[in-house]
């Protein structure tokens, strides 16, 4: 064996080697890792069928009369049609839930044009307009029967709908936990993402 | 005619507005065996498109709707 020298013969056997590995890994891990994967994606599909969950994530931002009923109806309705709910009550929404003030909303006809009054818009700066316009909108609201917000938000709990108050908001405004209806969590931001995450359908109120 | 339609419970939901008949009507089934039909009556017009939603999203089965004057009434047979 003229001209081959002990380093050749081992170059060669790491070749060899190297080139069996790699067969065997191009023929075996390819397949291995497809198969894993689908697995874990088939997991994943159980869990949350197409990624998101039968479910409506809300925030309630404001907390005039007429907005306070849109994440209300849209709530219960969701889990009248079987899906779950949840709100998160921020800033001013936050009195929606506050026993202290859920049953004295508000709304002004002031910068708001869409409200029908007969006059010019300013006036309903002068006192006592904003009482009117609250006034005129109970009053079309029990013609057709519309529930009060305290006896929804009472239905919405009855109906499981998760009620989540905003701790920031909390600070900011001072309210106290004990000033919240029963059954409300207290959460952050974090808190309504991570729910939000998996929601089918999320809405900013 | 729906007037074959053996109903095993009626619902009066007239004079309510959204959401309340579709609240109620959830309740209403959800006491109902698998089989059984619900008769449910409203007056509002809206309740004609939320109520076909609603058997569609939850799988129950519309077997008759009557319209007598803005009367409106809807026979849903519950399903599994």
């Amino acid at each position: 064996m003229s001209g081959t020298t002990d380093k050749d013969i081992d170059a060669l056997v790491e070749a060899r080697v190297e080139a069996r590995v790699q067969a065997q890994l191009d023929q075996r891990l390819g397949p291995l890792v497809d198969e894993r994967v689908a697995q874990a994606l088939a997991r994943q599909e159980a869990n949350a069928p197409g990624g998101q969950l039968d479910r409506i994530a809300l925030i309630a931002s404001k907390g005039s009369l007429d907005m306070a009923y849109p994440p209300l109806i849209l709530a219960t309705t969701a889990v009248a049609m079987g899906m779950e709910a949840a709100i998160f009550f921020t800033f001013y929404g936050l009195d929606i839930i506050n026993k202290r003030k859920y049953g004295h909303l508000k709304v002004a006809s002031l910068a708001n044009p869409a409200m029908p009054v007969p006059v010019p818009n300013f006036i309903g700066a002068l006192p006592g307009m904003t009482l009117a316009a609250t006034a005129m909108m109970k009053n079309w609201m029990g013609r057709v029967k519309l529930q009060s917000v305290p006896e929804f938000i009472e239905m919405a709990r009855e109906m499981d709908v998760t009620l989540i108050g905003c701790q920031m908001t909390m600070d900011v405004m001072g309210t106290k936990k004990d000033d919240l209806v029963d059954g409300v969590t207290v959460g952050g931001a974090a808190t309504f993402l991570e729910y939000a995450g998996k929601s089918k359908i999320t809405l900013f109120i | 005619m729906n007037g074959a339609i053996p109903v095993t419970q009626e619902l009066d939901c007239q004079g309510l507005s959204c959401p309340l008949p579709i609240i109620k009507t959830k309740r209403a089934i959800d006491a109902l065996a698998p089989g059984e039909v619900l008769k449910m009556v409203a007056t509002d017009p809206g309740s004609v498109n939320d109520m076909a939603a609603w058997v569609k999203k939850t799988g129950h089965e519309m077997v008759g709707s009557e319209d007598a004057d803005g009367v409106f009434a809807f026979f849903i047979r519950k399903v599994g």
